[in-house]
């Protein structure tokens, strides 16, 4: 190999991997747009992906067609991180953001319900003659029930005592306990043992062959789920931009994110362009990992979002956080980086690399490279 | 208000309904534990969950066999032996958690664990410190025994695997330019590697480059490129089997075709599982070849298989081995103080293993051979065995 083979080659790395993280980042960079505030449980949004991938490829659809297998897998992901996305806004940011209020209560009580399933549920399991499947239903629904009235008189109650937090700080805290629920009850519920899959025929049916790319005497090796992913997170955000800049809820998400209160006075339903804020970052994060480990076969378990979470986070603010676009270009740069780094004598510093280039792109440009300068409105 | 209290009621009486109905329908069991009073513990920590989890599985069920075996035939003068297990999650923090359990809440005089080093030494400086036994099954890393006069282990030292590599990839596949890809968040694999460039450059080979991963890597491709461009006649990889099956399918991918070597953190169903036939015609060094005739490891893999319904691993091997070495020890102990323990196992001679007759040297270390398996379409295959690194091998007629 020459050197500017090695250099093609490098670079094809470094954009794959990249593409994941902008995938992550622009998740963190959209919330931070539209809320201020960087929600660290997004890494672990990336972690139920790849389980949900996980799942959907070796137990509910095991034995069927590849490009089923990985499409069926890309929603099912999507979907289910879409919903956790949603389901983490509505018990801690929202309740944190506005005050407690009734309206809390549904979200609460599912919550809870959850855990009292599963502590009731297995004890009375286990001294009932009834199906176990029965049990834990009748659990759950009367759990549901009791704790939505439960906690709506109780939020109601508080609301009236409680004022809303005003203070950033208090919902990055909140984020890092909810990063810390996920990836703690991931562990429970998942085991901490690796799991790895990858779906069949991605690589033409057998587990290896060697795809490459001769043009002249330039010959580059790219699998064909590096393909696949790279194809599918630029698909995706290019969707991602296409909403923001010209769709109505696109033109809500940038309203919000320019001046909350002033968005709300204009008629913006600034709770809900919220909620969908995170809709589309869980699902965007949600998509990253399912397609970063069913189509390489990367093992993962339930702390993989904590590394690639943070170097998503890095990338964002490289980028220039609250700039989708920027989250992107972070991203690349961070995936090249990294791969030339690790490449170069210099190995060992591989994740170094990345911070390094961070603090000297915010010494001379603070919002990064595609930041607008924001003043505080006084 | 009182309306809406009510309301609160009716279902708060639903769910004691509930309760009560599916309660009352069979009283609680009560038969878990039977009386451990005159019961001899032992215990074991390990990575029974985690990434190196098959590690722990397998040297736990060959444990749990030999305290079996040993209670059928009568235990330590009359004693059964009760071998109690704690998952360490394959983290060291946690194996020196468990071991501090084991000793002070469960009160085991002897200590069995672990195959990690890391967890080893962490686990290792607990026993140490409160003067309790501990036998290591598989740890490789010198700096284990090395803690003190209290730990032990059953197997040889990375300087001797390490150097059996170096020896097998020098004369046994003839290459003289090597490249070394090693994990710098593992004791295991960073000594492994240092050790492996000293005695192959002392046999007059050629380190060609050199990388390092983190414990979190996941892509591997950016080294891996750095590697196919110095043009190695092999690679070592003395990772565990996750991190090299990952690893050896990036350098597929990449197009690296040499072969791939490694130590005994490979020896686990896993890395097929995981790697595939990325793997095919690669080489690690490892304690006992499993499809070894000998009538002792037979016996053994037949006696696992009956009770667990899978094949051992060599992790399995010398999980047994150090069960039953400690056993012995403590029947030949003059009382059942850890001290005594400890004086026996030390002054363990010949003891007919079944990864080869131990001898516990003054560094509290096991003098064995190594044999190197060479990966056949996903199968472990004895190669070659290899006692003395320092002396050339013959050719291998083929």
């Amino acid at each position: 190999m020459n050197a500017f083979q090695i250099l093609l080659q490098q670079t094809v790395n470094g954009v794959q991997i990249g593409s994941v993280y902008a995938l992550i980042a622009v998740g963190y960079t959209m919330v931070y747009g539209v809320l201020k505030f960087i929600n660290f449980a997004h890494g672990d949004v990336y972690m139920v992906g790849a389980y949900t991938g996980f799942f959907t490829v070796t137990a509910i659809l095991a034995s069927h067609a590849p490009a089923l297998q990985g499409a069926c897998a890309l929603i099912l992901a999507m979907v289910a991180c879409s919903m956790l996305g949603l389901f983490i806004e509505r018990l801690a940011y929202r309740p944190l953001r506005n005050g407690i209020q009734a309206s809390d209560a549904p979200a609460w009580a599912l919550f809870w319900s959850m855990y009292i399933t599963l502590f009731l549920g297995g004890w009375l399991v286990n001294r009932s003659v009834l199906p176990p499947a029965l049990v834990y239903i009748a659990t759950f629904v009367v759990s549901v029930a009791v704790m939505f009235l439960v906690m709506r008189r109780l939020f109601a109650a508080l609301s009236r005592r409680l004022k809303p937090s005003t203070d950033r700080l208090s919902a990055l805290i909140t984020a890092i306990g909810v990063s810390l629920l996920l990836e703690n009850q991931g562990a429970a519920s998942f085991g901490v043992t690796p799991r790895a899959a990858q779906i069949r025929g991605v690589n033409g049916g057998k587990d290896l062959v060697l795809p490459t790319f001769v043009a002249g005497h330039i010959k580059l090796s790219v699998g064909v789920g590096q393909i696949v992913v790279l194809a599918a997170a630029l698909l995706l955000t290019a969707v991602l931009v296409y909403t923001v800049r010209f769709t109505a809820i696109g033109r809500s998400i940038r309203a919000v994110s320019l001046d909350r209160d002033a968005a709300a006075l204009m008629g913006i339903p600034t709770d809900r362009i919220i909620a969908i804020t995170f809709l589309i970052g869980s699902a965007l994060a949600g998509a990253a990992g399912m397609l970063n480990h069913m189509l390489t076969g990367i093992p993962f378990d339930s702390n993989i979002g904590i590394a690639l979470g943070l170097k998503a986070f890095v990338a964002a603010v490289l980028g220039g956080i609250g700039s989708i676009e920027g989250a992107v270009l972070g991203a690349l740069l961070m995936g090249i980086a990294e791969t030339f780094t690790s490449g170069s004598a210099f190995s060992p510093f591989k994740d170094a690399v990345a911070f390094v280039i961070l603090i000297v792109v915010l010494l001379f440009k603070p919002t990064g490279l595609m930041g607008r300068y924001a003043p505080e409105k006084v | 208000m009182m309306m809406r209290q009510r309301i609160l009621l009716v279902p708060a009486a639903m769910l004691i309904a509930v309760g009560f109905l599916l309660g009352g329908c069979k009283s609680p069991t009560s038969s878990t534990s039977q009386s451990t009073g005159n019961d001899i513990i032992v215990g074991e920590y390990g990575s029974l969950t985690g990434p190196q989890a098959t590690f722990g599985k397998s040297t736990d069920n060959a444990i749990q066999l030999a305290a079996q075996q040993l209670n059928a035939a009568g235990g330590i003068n009359g004693r059964q032996v009760k071998v109690v297990t704690q998952d360490d999650m394959s983290q060291a923090n946690n194996a020196a958690l468990a071991v501090q359990n084991l000793i002070d809440q469960q009160h085991a005089i002897a200590i069995l664990g672990e195959v990690a080093s890391s967890c080893s030494e962490a686990g290792g400086r607990v026993c140490q410190e409160k003067g309790i036994p501990m036998v290591s099954p598989s740890s490789t890393n010198p700096a284990v025994t090395e803690i003190g006069n209290d730990i032990f282990r059953v197997c040889f030292i990375d300087p001797f695997q390490a150097a059996v590599v170096a020896r097998f990839a020098h004369d046994g596949l003839g290459a003289t330019r090597v490249a070394v890809f090693t994990n710098t968040d593992q004791d295991y694999s960073t000594g492994f590697s240092k050790n492996f460039i000293a005695a192959f450059t002392k046999m007059g080979g050629t380190i060609v480059i050199q990388k390092s991963y983190g414990g979190s890597d996941t892509d591997f491709r950016g080294s891996l490129t750095a590697i196919a461009q110095a043009k190695p006649q092999a690679i070592l990889i003395p990772g565990y089997y996750q991190d090299v099956a990952s690893i050896a399918k990036q350098a597929r991918a990449l197009g690296i075709t040499c072969p791939l070597l490694g130590g005994d953190g490979w020896d686990s169903p896993d890395l097929i599982k995981i790697g595939g036939s990325a793997l095919n015609n690669c080489y690690f060094s490892d304690h006992l070849a499993i499809d070894d005739p000998t009538p002792a490891v037979a016996k053994f893999v037949a006696a696992y298989k009956a009770k667990y319904g899978q094949t051992p691993d060599s992790l399995a091997a010398l999980g047994y081995d150090s069960a039953n070495l400690l056993f012995a020890a403590m029947k030949a102990a003059k009382s059942l103080t850890p001290s005594d323990i400890r004086d026996a196992i030390a002054a363990t001679k010949n003891f007919p293993g079944i990864t080869g007759n131990i001898t516990i040297n003054a560094q509290r270390n096991a003098d064995k051979p190594a044999v190197i398996i060479k990966i056949v379409n996903g199968q472990f295959t004895k190669f070659m065995s290899i006692s003395n690194p320092d002396l050339p091998l013959q050719p291998k007629a083929s």
